[in-house]
């Protein structure tokens, strides 16, 4: 055996053993990484895009000061409600990404998440006797509730003045659920002087606008107070985002895709005994076709695809739908470098070579072939690469990186693997006919 | 020896007639474009108790959403195409449907895209394609600097690329109205992968013709061509093959999620096969021949 021959041999053991110990078992700890990380297509989960309208921000903030500031607030909101690892980006200017993977309560989340949840409390307009004034339906007549705050200055009664503890309490005479907050020091102050004024008369508490419940003030109260009038998840989700604070702007959703969970399930199922199938087909179709070389092309694949997945679980890279379907086409491309290499060899053998020869005449020239004809692939990908960040569709982005990984995988595999594997075997095995090329 | 190059006015005939019933097609009807360009909702809903399709539909129609599209997978699940929903408007139509079918209603997969999201996806596309294209080119022309005549090289592995994205073009537009195959984001993904692979194949073919007119087997162009053919044809049949056959399997056994992205990618393929052996190789001669005739001529 060549000397160069015996250290790529060495190479490729030491390769594959390595990535057999990365992916055995797959939900084995490598270097932090336990499994193949799994797309929201995969493992259920949603996939949100938020716009939030800048035209409402506050003018004496930045657009970046607005954006980190929702930033985090959805990220407090979403860690709280439960979300494991949620994923939160901007985007451009005004857009926010959310990734909830593996979230079943995608509504509830979405909501929860999205929404301002701006608290105010709002005074009853009175009359000349100091009685609320009522339209014509008989409800009263809010006024915002101001007050003056330690230096001095009016100020609006809003959740800014909340401590970030509230929570979710039950009542004790009926078990129905309250929010239960309290006042930081200057909401103590405003929250003294407006409860003072307002002794025996209601006091509204509004969320985003509405109404959600008027207790009556039954005397001066400072540094804390309850929410009524919700159900047990509306109170859960208003305690997260009181606590979170309210957005500094409003957010609607303008791309969505969610995926229930068994869907996903069934999906790698799918893909998984389809990939089987596959691959079994083309084994079995390079034998046939190939005999010797196509055993020699078997074996490289299936060394492909060990490396292939060691480079997913360790990276990670994050599979999807597209992402197998990337991979199964990319089978094709590594196959694509042995025939390649098998049609050169077997032009050699009819043209009187001897096997080692037609070995390093068939590779030689293939070389060229294969690398030229990748070319074109590595351009689509990184150009949908690109495309696919541009804005949501991640079923885009998975398709290219794990196309151009593979690609470029086969064509590493090709040099190394299957030339050696095919110069060992050509050195054992002489028979043309096994090469399919009539003695 | 097989004559392609000899019978190539048949192989053009072929390609014409899968040519123009397309493009007729695409004029006349165009492409049902995905949400993902035409901003909506679609869902797909998984129901308890059995539901024929026109049970659904007039359920459908009678929550407001007569201009929805339902269609039945092959899991017996129903993909449900409306404008762009929200989620109370989601709940309020998934309640409506439970109620008035008498059955447990499961979303299994929901997908909204905004009109501000999808005309921003569908400008994208069209650069990505024009950005994709560009670089296509200068490759090809990269590839083909040695060639005798580089340009019409070049403007011939064009053609024959555009003959293939024309002719998937003009089947999905078909397959649009017969089955309501949809044009998205996936398929432009799919156009370009076939893309590379044909050029893979049409370099592979030039390459050898190149390769035998230095060697000189045959005054012949036409000759040399056909036998240039003849030699690689087994590469480009058997790489495609492989292709073939693991998308087919992922066609048939890997679920409805990526069905038309697949289909698309085999069609492409196949597609690719054809104009390799028969289109790509043949052109050059036809072009060569055009140009010898306008000299004599002249």
């Amino acid at each position: 055996m060549k000397t160069s021959d015996t250290l790529l041999l060495l190479f490729i053991a030491v390769l594959v053993g390595f990535s057999i110990w990365a992916i055995v078992p797959l939900e084995g700890d490598r270097f932090g990484r336990q499994g193949l990380t799994l797309g929201l297509d995969l493992k259920g989960g949603a996939y949100l895009v938020y716009e939030a309208d800048l035209s409402k921000k506050d003018p004496s903030q930045t657009v970046d000061q607005v954006m980190t500031s929702v930033l985090n607030k959805i990220e407090r909101r979403a860690n709280a409600f439960g979300v494991k690892e949620p994923i939160i980006q901007r985007q451009g200017e005004n857009r926010i990404l959310v990734q909830l993977p593996g979230e079943k309560n995608v509504d509830e989340a979405k909501k929860l998440i999205g929404q301002v949840a701006l608290l105010e409390f709002k005074e009853t307009t009175t009359d000349i006797s100091g009685q609320p004034q009522t339209d014509d339906k008989g409800g009263y007549i809010w006024t915002i509730a101001t007050g003056v705050g330690s230096d001095g200055q009016t100020k609006e009664l809003t959740g800014k003045y909340l401590k970030p503890n509230s929570r979710v309490e039950l009542k004790s005479n009926t078990n129905e659920p309250e929010v239960a907050f309290e006042w930081n020091d200057e909401g103590a102050i405003l929250f003294e002087q407006i409860t003072k004024r307002n002794i025996n008369k209601p006091l509204g508490i509004f969320l985003d606008g509405q109404l959600i419940s008027y207790p009556t003030v039954r005397a001066v109260i400072k540094s804390a107070g309850i929410i009524e009038g919700m159900d047990m998840k509306e109170a859960q989700n208003l305690a997260i985002q009181l606590n979170s604070g309210s957005l500094d702007v409003p957010l609607t959703v303008i791309l969505e895709q969610t995926v229930d969970a068994t869907l996903g399930a069934d999906s790698i199922k799918k893909s998984v005994v389809a990939g089987a199938i596959g691959i079994i087909l083309v084994i079995l179709f390079m034998i046939l076709y190939y005999r010797m070389a196509g055993v020699v092309a078997a074996l490289a694949l299936i060394i492909y695809g060990i490396i292939l997945t060691a480079i997913f679980k360790l990276v990670p890279v994050t599979l999807t739908m597209a992402g197998i379907a990337a991979g199964v086409v990319s089978i094709g491309m590594a196959v694509d470098a042995n025939i390649l290499i098998f049609e050169r060899m077997k032009e050699e053998l009819r043209a009187g070579r001897t096997m080692g020869a037609a070995v390093d005449a068939g590779f030689n020239r293939a070389w060229l072939a294969i690398r030229d004809s990748n070319v074109t692939t590595f351009i689509a990908c990184i150009v949908l690469f690109w495309f696919g960040d541009t804005f949501g569709a991640f079923m885009v982005k998975g398709f290219a990186l794990t196309l151009f990984i593979g690609v470029a995988l086969s064509m590493f595999t090709a040099i190394t693997v299957s030339r050696l594997l095919l110069s060992l075997t050509a050195r054992a095995v002489k028979n043309t006919w096994l090469y399919g090329v009539k003695a | 020896m097989i004559d392609i190059v000899g019978n190539r006015k048949w192989f053009f005939l072929i390609s014409i007639c899968l040519l123009v019933p397309g493009i007729i097609s695409m004029l006349a009807f165009g492409f049902k474009l995905g949400i993902d360009f035409s901003s909506g909702t679609v869902m797909t809903l998984r129901f308890s108790q059995q539901v024929e399709q026109g049970v659904l539909r007039q359920q459908m129609a009678q929550l407001g959403y007569d201009d929805a599209t339902i269609q039945k997978t092959s899991e017996g699940d129903f993909l449900v195409r409306t404008r762009d929903i929200n989620s109370d408007e989601k709940v309020a139509l998934i309640d409506g449907l439970e109620k008035g079918l008498n059955t447990d209603v499961t979303i299994r997969d929901l997908e909204t895209v905004s009109p501000v999201v999808a005309s921003e996806v569908a400008r994208n596309a069209a650069i990505a394609v024009l950005v994709a294209s560009i670089f296509m080119i200068l490759y090809i022309a990269f590839a083909f600097r040695h060639m005798p005549s580089p340009f019409k090289w070049g403007f011939s592995a064009v053609i024959a690329l555009l003959h293939d994205v024309l002719i998937v073009m003009g089947i999905f537009s078909i397959l649009g109205w017969l089955i309501g195959y949809q044009v998205d984001s996936m398929f432009i993904v799919a156009m370009l992968t076939i893309v590379g692979f044909a050029i893979n194949n049409t370099c592979v073919v030039y390459d050898r013709i190149r390769e035998n007119v230095r060697k000189g087997i045959s005054r012949d162009f036409a000759v040399t061509v056909n036998s240039s053919i003849l030699e690689t044809i087994a590469r480009c049949v058997n790489t495609s093959l492989v292709v073939i056959l693991t998308g087919l399997a992922l066609f048939l056994f890997g679920g409805v999620t990526i069905q038309q992205f697949i289909m698309a990618l085999l069609v492409g393929v196949l597609v690719g096969i054809y104009d390799s052996i028969f289109v790509a190789g043949p052109l050059l001669v036809l072009w060569d021949r055009g140009l010898k005739t306008e000299s004599k001529a002249a």
